[in-house]
This record gives structure tokens, sequence and C-alpha cells, in this order.
């Protein structure tokens, strides 16, 4: 009962609130306590979280486990990191408190968490994010081998998307006349066509069974069918 | 004590004249989102009473989904190589619908590594993921009468942030080279990471989602994929109840309005063409009841 019904009913009971406030004004201040709740409990969880990754490495360390010289890392950026937003290393105090340098914004440009943020985090953020470009290449390379018929639309339509996005589309074509109908088949307009076309019936198609989707597993979740959430089971 | 419940008397009176004005000043109902409000009580009404059908005996087909399928065969596999299963369940919280969805594939997979002896490791990016995956793959295991094999330790935190994450089980699929990588959740720019990766590692790979931005990779990368709406009716097929399995039928029903609307905004777009005293009527249903 303690551990299903209570939280089933609490789910079924907020998710109602969410939906019922979007067409009953009146509702709203619900709805915002329902969002205040959960950022609570994120909150709380947040602290599990950091004990979690504490207890995580620590074990994988002790162990001497493969790859525990990471850990290692893994433990040391926490605990600095950690340390220097708590005492707030090199915040500048405010104006209005010139001599309370623990009054002053943790985050404010300057302060050792903004310089830890700005020069070690988001470059390396930044880093694994451009990696992405080597993926799509190699990801690309493998989707559009002509092996069959699909394969070889998908590949000419690349191919016209890819050169219709640069200079070097808008130049081989660019002897067709920009007025009537043969400047349909220029390949900057091409691209825009089928970007707005046959690419938009397909995402829309998508996207409605997405939708469709959502609202039917969240309407199985208000009415208790399905209960996955709770560890599963009946 | 007194003093408490006197704040808490005078919080709620407040709270109680801002609602009053609140109504006031947009209404009881609020009229613009009437048409959706009737869609919303259609789709109810289709979904419940598919639902009363198929508990009370009617029979429901279900068309194969390929993905769910593979999940036996990549667990049997990681299972002869004698190597773990990595599930992620998205970057998003349990808030995101889709982190649920995944979540109830999870299961599934939790199960059948358990009938398997197979390892499954989950790292998460929020806490409250990692609490409800804990209760799920114990239960997963429980009902696979080996309540003894789980061990909690695998499903475990690593950080909120998007890339952190994406670096961490990157590094971790390189070292401990997975045999099956299932990516079932909200994903957003780590999905081409995480499922190249694994294709690099020769993993067998399954991902489902419901962000459209993200599908092309992963159908790019992955050996299955669940497109959107066989991602969310995965929970269905999966456990095989009557009551899952009638909610999938009210969601065909809600579709083919989707698809009389379209048809008739089709229809009433073409007519305004040719008859310009429509538009008024195209617009109030473009706009209002659409819109």
């Amino acid at each position: 009962m303690m551990k299903r019904t209570i939280p089933m009913l609490l789910a079924m009971a907020a998710g109602i609130v969410m939906i019922l406030a979007y067409f009953f004004p009146l509702l709203a201040p619900l709805q915002d306590k329902t969002t205040v709740w959960f950022n609570i409990l994120a909150a709380v969880a947040f602290i599990l979280g950091g004990g979690n990754l504490l207890k995580v490495h620590l074990k994988k360390v002790s162990d001497r486990r493969e790859g525990w010289a990471y850990s290692m890392i893994t433990l040391a950026a926490f605990v600095s990191v950690l340390a220097i937003g708590l005492f707030k290393l090199g915040v500048n105090p405010l104006d209005e408190f010139p001599t309370q340098r623990m009054a002053g914004d943790f985050r404010a440009e300057g302060s050792g968490f903004w310089y830890v943020y700005e020069y070690v985090f988001a470059p390396l953020t930044a880093t694994i994010f451009s990696m992405l470009a080597f993926y799509v290449a190699s990801a690309a390379f493998r989707a559009f081998r002509a092996k069959n018929l699909e394969a070889i639309l998908l590949l000419g339509t690349a191919f016209v998307i890819l050169l219709g996005r640069t200079a070097a589309g808008v130049f081989l074509t660019d002897f067709l006349p920009e007025e009537g109908m043969l400047a349909n088949f220029r390949l900057e307009n091409l691209t825009v066509w089928i970007m707005n076309n046959p690419v938009t019936a397909g995402n829309r198609a998508i996207m409605i069974g997405i939708a469709l989707g959502t609202a039917s597993v969240s309407l199985k979740i208000l009415l208790g069918v399905d209960r996955s959430y709770l560890g599963g089971g009946d | 004590m007194p003093c408490f419940s006197l704040t808490s008397l005078l919080l709620v009176a407040e709270e109680a004249a801002a609602a009053a004005e609140t109504v006031e000043s947009t209404g009881l109902l609020n009229t613009d989102r009437l048409p959706l409000l009737g869609v919303t009580v259609f789709f109810v009404v289709a979904v419940v009473f598919w639902i009363s059908v198929a508990r009370s005996g009617g029979q429901i087909k279900v068309r194969e989904i390929a993905g769910l399928k593979a999940i036996e065969e990549a667990v049997g596999r990681a299972t002869e190589m004698g190597r773990s299963v990595l599930f992620v369940p998205g970057i998003q919280d349990v808030s995101e619908i889709q982190t649920i969805a995944g979540i109830t594939v999870l299961s599934k997979v939790a199960k059948t590594a358990a009938e398997y002896d197979a390892k499954v490791e989950v790292p998460v990016a929020r806490t409250l993921v990692m609490v409800t995956a804990r209760e799920t793959v114990q239960e997963a295991f429980l009902a696979a009468g080996r309540p003894d094999a789980y061990n909690e330790d695998l499903i475990y935190y690593v950080t909120d942030e998007q890339f952190g994450y994406v670096a961490y089980l990157s590094g971790m699929m390189v070292r401990e080279k997975p045999a099956a990588c299932i990516y079932m959740g909200c994903f957003y720019a780590e999905s081409l990471i995480l499922a190249e990766t694994g294709n690099s590692i020769g993993a067998i790979q399954v991902a489902g989602t419901a962000m459209p931005a993200q599908l092309p990779f992963f159908v790019a990368a992955c050996d299955y994929t669940l497109i959107g709406e066989e991602f969310y009716a995965a929970s269905a097929y999966l456990s095989e109840s009557p009551a899952e399995l009638g909610s999938l039928k009210g969601q065909d029903l809600a579709k083919v309005l989707a698809f009389g609307l379209i048809g008739l905004g089709a229809l009433f777009a073409t007519a305004t063409q040719f008859v310009p005293s429509l538009q008024g009527a195209f617009d109030f249903f473009t706009g209002t009841l659409l819109g």
C-alpha cells in the first residue's frame, strides 16, 4: 500500500491537476505548487546523486578496479569544484557589503567558480560537442552507401541538400534563370522545396504519432494502467 | 504552533484571493482552449473504452516491433560473449514522459538479463531516474526469480551535464566494450556520439526516442530503432496486458480523428481557392479549432 498505492495516487492527482489547470485557470496556483514540489524533490535527490557518485568512485579506487585513476580524477574534480563553490573562493564582495566576501555571488565574473566554468568546463564541453562533426561524417558514410533503391534516393537527396547549402551549389546551377519554372531547379531552390515539402510532411507524420503516444502513455499513468515507473508489476 | 496555523491561514487566504482575481480576469474556463478540451475528452473516452473492451476479453492485435524482439537477442548475445548490456535512459528527468517509457523497456531488459544471468549496467544523468531505475530493475529480478542476482551498484549516477555524461559513457564503452547498447529515452546532440561509439565497438544496438531530430542519427548508427510512436507502444507490447493493449487501440482512434481533420483541412484549403467566401470558415477551422 505505502510503496505502490500512495505514490500512484500522488502521481495521478498531480497529473490530473496539471491537465485540468491547462483548461481551468482556477487551478493554476495548484499547478505552480506541483512544479515547486517537483523542484524540492529534485533538489533532495541531487544530494543523493552526489552521495552515490562518491560511493561508486571511492569503491572503484579502493578496489583498484580497471580505470580507477579516472575515478581519482573525478573525485578530485568533484571535491575541488564543490569547495570552490561552497567557500566562494575568489568571489568579489557586493557593493552593499564591501567587507563581507561571502555575500558575493559565487557565479559572478571573476570568481573561482566562474574561472572553473569558463576555462575548464566550457572548453571540455565544447571539445566533446565538436567531435560530433567527425561522427556525422562516419555515420553519413555508412548511411549513404548506394546498396539499394531507397539508399540511392537517400544519397541523391542528401547530395542535393548538401550542395544547395553551399556556394558551390549556387554556382553549379547559376545558368538557370532566377524567374519562371526552371528557377525551381536551381539547387538552392530545390533544397528549400525538399526541406519544406517531403521533409516537413514526414516530420509531421512522426510528430502526430509522437503526440498521440505521449498523450496515451500519460493517460495510462494517470489511470494507473502503466505502473512501470513504480518498479513495474501489477 | 498557533503562530504557524495563523500564518498558514493567512497564506491560504492570500492565495484564495489571488485565485479569485485570476478567475475574474480570465474566467472559469479558458475558452480559447475549448476545442482542444473536446479533442482531449474524445481521446480519453476512446482510450478508456478500448481498455474496458480489452479487459472484458476483446482480442487486440498488435503488429510485431522488430526493435523490441531484438532486445532478447541482444541480451542473449551479451550472455554468450560474457560481456555486459549497457542501458541508457536518456538525459532527462522522470518528469519527461520519454524517460518513463524508457524505464518500461528497462524493466523488460532487466528481466531478460536476470533470466540469462547477464549483467545490465545503467549509468544515469539524473538522480531521480537512478532511484526509479533501481526500483524497476529490482522488481524485474524479483519477477524473474533471481532477487539474489540484483546489484544496485550497477545503476548509478554520473552527472547532470550533457557532455560530461557523454564523455563518461563513450569512455566506458570503449574500455569495457559492452556487447549490447540500448538507448531508450530523451536524447539530444549526444545521440550520434553514443550510437557511433557503440557501432565502433561492434555492439548490437537498439534505440528508441521521440525526438524527431535525433531519429536519423539512431537509424544510421543502430541496428534497430523504435521511432516515436513505436517507442511509446513498447510498454503495451512488452507487458502484453489487455489494458495496455487497449490503450493502443484508443490511440489509433485518435489517429483516425487527426487524419480526418487533416483531410478536411486540405479540402477546405483547396475549396477556398475556388470559393473565396469560405475564407472566414477556413480561418476559424485552422485558427480556432486547430490553433
